[in-house]
């Protein structure tokens, strides 16, 4: 309210919210007490569009440069052990820091915008993808790796053919709950103006009303529903041998 | 990328112990060790009590579901939706429909620390080894001494890592409880034009510490917790 220049910061969102709010052109989106306005839904769902390209954007990025970063570290502490605790440690510290507090800790550094909410998600799903990833390479049965010994397979091949495929169901489970999380966490991002489906519930420095936090809450979880559909498929897909019964 | 140039380090440690000037309040200072101090209470109080409030709700109906071994879908469920649950929209939600204060906000912050409480109370108590529940039911226990004398304690390592998500959850979310009118260390964060560029990173500072040590002091608590006969184990 306090200045146009904030608005059209938070992409002028939040100030169209209170127009019209205030213009009473749709009485039951005005209701304070009213949960969900269908009127208004139906008129601006066009309006959600692009926060929810962005968030996904956002998302994709994060988890992808997260499990990149959290794979290279578990490859690397798988082949030397002694690294696992400090590991485990520096990436736990990074998943208790609150997203929020993060954001700003690094404004100093790299400032407002996308950047700054990229690395810091892709920081908090490093625990949850480094961690699954070594309990799965952990499980795999020696037997199995000295059957690959003794059928003539050097380590590496051992690592890329044998381990890391066995260890799939582990990975996928490691990051539906990464990339979960994130699609939930990505709505703070709103507050280093950084776009996404936050900006509907909060703009401008207000919070919108109950029909667009309802919306885009709703939008948020069905991104992660799906999301966590299409992990699962892929791990089904991706992991034939589990499939079979044995006999 | 386009560093926030008024805030440094030095400046939020010095905010967080001296009050210091403000452009908005008309002289009066902002900031300082008692407002610090103030917000830091106010903080731990509602992460305290929305932790509470999750575990009252949550580690009976684990232990009871995963006792019987039922509900597993539901359990895994509410686990899974939970973590889906986006925490702005909670705190929003809150706040324009029931209303702000902490009697409001407590039960908000909760919700979003049941599901990883009862998720991983369930599966800890399904872990338990059936033989030691089968012998501790020979020795003549009730349903209500195995739950209480063997499997929570069994389940404590499993049932605390849950406790520890709830607390990070509900700490972090806590930081944005000011939207709904409970001044946490979020206050900072959110009002920057009253603390300024230096109050915002005292903010951050504050909760980023304020959260670690609640994880540490959960780990500890985790430890003690623990009976030696499982740390053997697992060492």
């Amino acid at each position: 309210m306090t200045s146009a220049a904030l608005l059209a910061a938070a992409g002028d969102v939040g100030g169209d919210f209170f127009r019209e709010r205030e213009s009473g052109t749709l009485p039951c989106q005005a209701d304070e007490t009213h949960l969900f306005c269908f009127d208004w839904a139906k008129e601006n769902i066009d309006r959600y569009g692009t926060p929810t390209v962005q968030h996904l954007e956002i998302v994709l990025l994060s988890v992808v440069i997260g499990f990149v970063v959290a794979f290279a570290l578990a490859l690397l502490a798988h082949r030397r052990r002694s690294l696992q605790p400090p590991l485990l440690a520096a990436t736990g510290v990074l998943y208790t820091i609150p997203s929020i507090a993060f954001f700003f800790l690094l404004l100093p550094v790299t400032g407002f915008g996308r950047d700054t909410a990229i690395i810091v998600l892709a920081a908090y799903t490093l625990q949850i993808i480094y961690r699954n990833t070594i309990l799965g390479l952990a499980n795999v049965p020696d037997s199995v790796k000295d059957a690959a010994r003794g059928m003539g397979f050097t380590n590496r091949q051992i690592l890329w053919k044998v381990e890391l495929p066995l260890a799939i169901p582990e990975i996928i489970a490691g990051l539906r709950v990464a990339v979960v999380s994130t699609i939930a966490i990505a709505t703070l991002v709103v507050f280093i103006n950084a776009g996404g489906l936050g900006t509907q519930m909060y703009g401008s420095g207000n919070l919108t009303f109950p029909t667009s936090i309802v919306i885009a809450a709703a939008i948020v979880m069905a991104m992660a529903l799906v999301s966590d559909l299409v992990l699962v498929t892929v791990q089904r897909l991706s992991t034939p041998w589990r499939r079979v019964r044995p006999a | 990328m386009n560093p926030l140039p008024l805030a440094s380090f030095d400046g939020a440690i010095e905010f967080i112990f001296v009050p210091q000037s403000s452009n908005v309040t008309g002289g009066n200072k902002v900031g300082g060790f008692e407002k610090s101090l103030e917000l830091l209470l106010k903080h731990l109080e509602v992460t305290a009590l929305a932790l509470a409030i999750a575990l009252v709700i949550a580690l009976p109906l684990g232990l009871y579901l995963g006792h019987r071994g039922k509900g597993e879908l539901f359990a895994v469920g509410i686990g899974n939706a939970g973590r889906a649950i986006p925490e702005l929209a909670v705190i929003a939600l809150v706040a324009v429909l029931i209303g702000v204060g902490l009697k409001t906000v407590a039960p908000a912050l909760a919700i979003l620390g049941i599901a990883p409480i009862l998720v991983n109370t369930f599966v800890g108590v399904r872990q338990v080894d059936p033989a030691s529940v089968e012998a501790a039911r020979g020795m003549g226990m009730s349903e209500l001494d195995i739950i209480r004398k063997v499997e929570l304690p069994l389940a404590v390592p499993t049932v605390m890592g849950g406790v520890r998500g709830a607390a990070i959850v509900i700490v972090a979310t806590a930081t944005i409880a000011p939207l709904a009118g409970v001044e946490t260390l979020g206050d900072f964060i959110l009002n920057r034009n009253v603390y300024g560029e230096n109050g915002l990173l005292a903010g951050a500072i504050l909760v980023a510490l304020l959260a670690l040590a609640l994880e540490g002091l959960l780990a500890l608590l985790q430890r003690r917790l623990t009976s030696d006969g499982l740390k053997v184990k697992t060492a």
